[in-house]
């Protein structure tokens, strides 16, 4: 039956009951803290390397001694490809631009973007897929077809085309780059999300919902959405590495963000190819590294909560029980014994 | 479908006649399309039609308890999710306090929806795991738009939960499904049927999910609540005793249609259809020393895209008459067992006699042409059938199938049996018991008319 298969830890997504709610995030929490092994290392291990990503990409300004498009200071131009010394810890690049706040400032653009294109292609996944499982039929069909002919394309070469189209709208500046990497997403959002809601809406509370004279929309959006949200946090954070690497991609080809506009590793990363045949390999070790170790970070969080959340990947583990301490006791009480008549002692 | 079975005297029909009625169906059918074979699924075309339900009349009045019983696949869960207008007729009409619900949309009816609750059988699957009872229970209020305010909310919710025994409420106010025991559960989806002030309350088996100690619980809290909220009900199940306990009414359905409509006690105290009889003695005797040898039905229920001919009960029942539809279906059954019992070698010497028995399979056929099987003459068939039909009159019981058969004779090469025409047996009332049967053996003596 489809109510079996679908895991009890909701996200409500109406706020009017406030006990459903902490309820809700007491059920994930609640699997989280009770991970052990190999799955709590990684989500934690994931947790703490995104958390990093984080910090350095909100406090990029902080962090970074230059701003990612400073070529000079005090008076006098930075060294062009100079190695990592006291002022320039990670070097600098042909443009004489400072490594070290290139790849600070990188994150923060890599943040920004995947931001922007997760919570895009996490809308509107959703919805398309709520939408086409509940009602079925023709919109379904039509719908189902564009997202595999979506998915049939390779990813980049999808991304490549979305971004020319979005470019011409909205130039060439993060929001394009979001744009992009949604359109390669959004198919991954619906196909998970229609077929949960495919097979809730054949459960009986859905038509008990139906039999009490709910609308559609109150259908989908309290009887549906909850049972079916809990598949996406995984793809979130999986398409959330996913997307620093397909920005990249994207920058390395020259078609994401302009370099005017912010600092990218993938673009850095192409300016950096003849300086690694030169033996300069400052340039392209650390925005590289730092593309690693984001990506690293946010695919444990995701492989972690996958097995964390998935309830046919979970296992549960019974801990040693201890004696509480008052277990003492009896041993007190057990002189009174004798005092029972023996008859019933024995049974 | 040949006839429809009618009601005669409806207005004096069942037993209940305390109150208005409340929900009146008329030739009510439920079909649901085949698509059959691959080749079929693409073309779309569809391969005939399931009769869920088959032409029933029924009336319900204020304050009923009506149980609808029969076994599985008799169509009793489509035809009470019909009556509320969740599964949509194709054909006929149900009306609530006159007005016809199968005209109307989804649209139409989400008001009514208010009035016209139902109980599913499932109490771990009908409520929403994402949900806590809070929400679960008074959605309906907020559906419907009942209540004012959040305080009037909870009070109703307070309330419902208290009615069906959820107490205190407050303890329950923040559980999710999860936490609940399926009697809980079946409480909680009790209070929610009930919070919006239904009228009429179809309850799919509301207990054949339940533990045995649960059950009878459940069922007086069905009680109460119809006392205290003025309820109707509409009892699906396939438990005769919980039916017994239960309903002021009943109405045994077979294949898609009433059999036996009637005063529960009636109906348990003299069961008129073969059909009720067998269901009635198919009830376990718990001392095995006062079990009495009992004659179940043969067989199985029969496919409801091919119905039997005439009565649908007919291949099953011990006392079929001539004129309850036999078919040539009947004979490649009687066939098919003869030969199971015989020695192998005995019954392939037999199945020569026949060319194809598959033939016979058709449904509908009330003349049949055999052909015979290599080196054999009609006469050779005629032979043998005429020989069963001698084996059959000195058995005890006697075999009805023959009682069906017309004439046997050879024609261009084939044997052909011919059998009685078939005839729809009608619902007629049993006078002074107010009980309404569907059955050739029951009828009055008037109306024996073929159609």
């Amino acid at each position: 039956m489809a109510t079996t298969t679908l895991p009890t830890g909701p996200i409500e997504p109406d706020a009017s009951a406030k006990g459903t709610r902490f309820g809700g995030l007491r059920r994930i929490t609640a699997a989280i803290r009770e991970a052990r092994g190999v799955p709590r290392f990684m989500l934690w291990a994931g947790a703490v390397i995104s958390a990093l990503f984080v910090i350095t990409a909100v406090f990029a300004p902080l962090i970074a001694p230059y701003s990612f498009d400073t070529y000079r200071s005090g008076g006098h131009n930075f060294p062009k490809q100079g190695s990592p010394d006291g002022d320039h810890w990670f070097g600098t690049t042909v443009q004489s631009l400072d490594v070290l706040s290139r790849t600070v400032y990188g994150a923060r653009t890599a943040l920004e973007v995947m931001l922007l294109a997760v919570v895009f292609s996490l809308i509107l996944g959703v919805l398309l897929g709520l939408v086409a499982g509940y009602f079925g039929g023709w919109l379904d069909r039509i719908l189902v077809l564009v997202m595999d002919a979506l998915f049939a394309f390779p990813y980049l070469l999808l991304a490549i085309v979305a971004g020319f189209v979005f470019s011409g709208i909205a130039g060439g500046g993060v929001v394009t780059a979001a744009l992009s990497i949604t359109v390669v997403y959004i198919p991954q959002y619906f196909r998970v999300v229609r077929a949960s809601a495919l097979s809730a809406r054949e459960a009986t509370f859905v038509e008990a919902a139906r039999a009490m004279g709910a609308k559609p929309s109150v259908v989908i959006r309290k009887y549906l959405f909850g049972n079916v949200i809990q598949s996406v946090p995984v793809i979130t954070t999986m398409n959330a590495a996913d997307g620093i690497g397909t920005l990249a991609g994207l920058g390395f080809l020259g078609l994401g963000i302009q370099p005017t506009q912010a600092a990218e590793w993938g673009y850095d990363l192409d300016r950096a190819i003849d300086d690694a045949n030169a033996g300069m390999w400052w340039t392209s070790l650390y925005p590289g590294l730092a593309m690693v170790i984001a990506i690293l970070g946010f695919t444990l969080l995701g492989e972690g909560l996958n097995d964390v959340l998935n309830p046919t990947m979970r296992r549960r583990r019974i801990s040693k029980v201890l004696l509480p301490a008052h277990t003492r006791r009896r041993t007190v009480t057990a002189p009174a014994l004798p005092d029972v008549p023996e008859g019933e002692a024995v049974k | 479908m040949l006839t429809k079975p009618d009601i005669e005297e409806s207005g004096e029909g069942a037993a209940g006649d305390v109150g208005e009625a409340l929900v009146e169906a008329s030739g009510l059918e439920v079909h649901f399309g085949l698509r059959g074979g691959l080749l079929g699924r693409f073309s779309g075309r569809a391969a005939g039609a399931v009769r869920a339900v088959d032409g029933i009349d029924l009336t319900l009045r204020k304050g009923e308890v009506l149980g609808l019983v029969g076994e599985s696949g008799s169509g009793k869960t489509t035809l009470g999710r019909t009556l509320i207008g969740l599964t949509k007729a194709t054909a006929g009409t149900v009306r609530y306090r006159g007005q016809d619900i199968t005209a109307l949309g989804e649209r139409g009816l989400r008001p009514l929806r208010r009035r016209l609750q139902m109980v599913f059988q499932d109490p771990h699957a009908s409520l929403n795991p994402a949900m806590d009872i809070r929400t679960a229970v008074g959605h309906p209020l907020r559906i419907h738009q009942l209540v004012a305010d959040e305080q009037e909310y909870e009070a109703r919710v307070v309330d419902a939960l208290e009615r069906v025994g959820l107490t205190p409420p407050e303890r329950y106010l923040g559980k999710f499904p999860g936490d609940l025991s399926g009697g809980q559960k079946q409480r909680a989806v009790l209070a929610r049927a009930i919070i919006a002030e239904p009228e009429l309350l179809v309850a799919d088996e509301p207990i054949s999910m339940l533990d045995m100690s649960v059950r009878a619980k459940i069922l007086q809290l069905m009680l109460d609540l119809k006392r205290d909220l003025d309820l109707t009900y509409v009892y699906v199940t396939h438990d005769l005793a919980s039916a017994k306990f239960f309903c002021d009414t009943i109405a045994i359905m077979y294949l898609g249609r009433i059999v036996e409509y009637g005063p529960t006690a009636e109906v348990f105290a003299n069961p008129q259809h073969p059909y009720t009889e067998a269901l009635l003695a198919a009830i376990p005797e718990p001392d095995p020393e006062r079990a009495l040898p009992r004659e179940l039905p043969r067989g199985e229920i029969p496919d409801a895209a091919r119905p039997p001919m005439g009565c649908a009960f007919h291949p099953r029942c011990p006392v079929a008459v001539e004129a309850c539809g036999w078919e040539a279906r009947d004979l490649r059954t009687l066939l098919e067992n003869r030969w199971l019992e015989l020695a192998p070698e005995a019954a392939t010497r037999e199945k020569s006699l026949f060319a194809d028995v598959e033939s016979l399979a058709v449904d509908g056929l009330s003349t049949v042409a055999i052909a015979p099987g290599r080196g054999h003459s009609p006469e050779d068939v005629l032979e043998y059938l005429r020989h069963l039909r001698e084996e059959a009159s000195q058995a005890e019981p006697r075999e009805p199938f023959w009682r069906g058969v017309v004439s046997m004779h050879a024609e261009s090469g084939r044997a052909v049996v011919e059998f009685a025409p078939p005839r729809d047996p009608r619902l007629s009332l049993i006078p002074a018991t107010g009980v309404q049967v569907a059955c050739h053996l029951r009828e009055p003596v008037g109306s024996t008319t073929g159609t």
